[in-house]
């Protein structure tokens, strides 16, 4: 399954970046598949990308709303919130597990050798604060002369951003680079500490700065997809908590805002069916059925 | 709704199906008022003050 998944990241990264003319064009994508919701992090700024990123697109309309307003244009969001809820009560979180890019990215680097550190559960609240702030009341309410806000996120923090777009950018054409300045190397700086977090410990920038990581965590009791504890067959032995790259005690929490359904705990972990896939309710799959084996009686039972 | 699957009946929840279909209106509304052709017209252009550049 862990393989499914990887093709599918690699897949879902190349369809969302799949644009390849831009060493000859020296720009990005600028077709009609750009009405399209990236369901993933994917900075449309990137030369490559052929979506429009949902945490970009919906700091573009906070910061204009004064504008578009005054020109009689209500453009409020609701097109882009409305396929991120779309897309956050279907899967979820699931999606920063199969199908984000720099979830992938992440998972890459966490894969180089070194010691290993947890991350502190309280710096998972922080990218709550960043979709609140940086991405809607910021862009919103601090807005210059002309009423127009900044895309704070964007601007300050999105060490995806850097990335797939600003280094890019700044490859494709190189005279930019006399226009960079103290945002552009503060951005980097916090690039480069992602990459060095995300090699000591799993997926630091879904856990902790991800505002559409933390959008989507908003749906983690109503999504569609979701995995289910089958606590009768559960013998409480953690094996789940030891391969979830993000921190989850599955068997302690199983609605964690955290999981990204990434299969790990259902696929590697769990030996007595008590993790299952479901639908809707409904469980998908092998797993989903209460077992009759003593053996897992007798476990619960020593437990 | 209750189906039957393996040795327990399982709940459908319609939750999610409520959820998805207010944001799928919501989107619906925010495509009559013509906000595709925004999200487009941002997205097809290099922000670099967006980026950090500039």
């Amino acid at each position: 399954m862990e393989i499914v998944r990887k093709w599918i990241q690699a897949i879902m990264a190349l369809l969302v970046n799949g644009s390849w003319s831009f060493p000859f064009t020296r720009t990005i994508y600028q077709g009609p598949l750009k009405v399209v919701c990236s369901p993933g992090l994917n900075c449309y700024s990137c030369p490559a990308a052929t979506t429009y990123c949902p945490i970009g697109s919906l700091q573009q309309l906070m910061a204009g709303i004064r504008i578009a307003l005054e020109n009689g244009q209500n453009f409020f969001g609701f097109y882009v919130v409305g396929t991120m809820g779309v897309l956050g009560g279907a899967f979820g979180r699931l999606i920063c597990g199969w199908a984000c890019p720099f979830g992938l990215i992440q998972e890459l680097l966490y894969k180089i050798p070194s010691k290993k550190f947890s991350i502190p559960q309280k710096l998972n609240y922080l990218k709550y604060g960043f979709l609140l702030f940086f991405v809607i009341l910021l862009p919103l309410l601090v807005v210059d002369d002309f009423g127009y806000g900044e895309l704070w996120f964007c601007k300050y923090v999105c060490p995806a951003g850097t990335l797939e777009a600003g280094l890019p950018m700044l490859m494709l054409q190189p005279a930019l680079s006399q226009t960079i300045g103290i945002v552009f190397f503060n951005k980097l700086t916090i690039l480069v500490g992602f990459i060095i977090w995300s090699i000591l410990a799993s997926r630091p920038f879904c856990r902790t700065a991800c505002p559409l990581g933390a959008f989507y965590a908003l749906f983690k009791k109503l999504k569609l997809v979701k995995l289910r504890l089958i606590e009768e067959n559960c013998t409480k032995c953690e094996e789940c908590h030891s391969v979830c790259p993000m921190g989850v005690k599955f068997n302690e929490s199983p609605e964690d805002a955290e999981c990204i359904s990434c299969l790990k705990c259902m696929d590697k972990a769990c030996k007595f069916n008590a993790i299952s896939l479901e639908i809707a309710g409904l469980p998908v799959g092998r797993n989903g059925r209460i077992r009759s084996n003593p053996a897992t009686k007798q476990s619960n039972a020593a437990v | 709704m209750t189906v039957e699957s393996g040795k327990t009946s399982k709940q459908i929840r319609v939750a999610p199906f409520v959820v998805i279909l207010i944001f799928v209106i919501m989107g619906i509304f925010g495509i009559m008022t013509g906000e595709v052709s925004r999200v487009l017209e941002q997205a097809v252009q290099v922000c670099l003050s967006c980026i950090g550049i500039g």
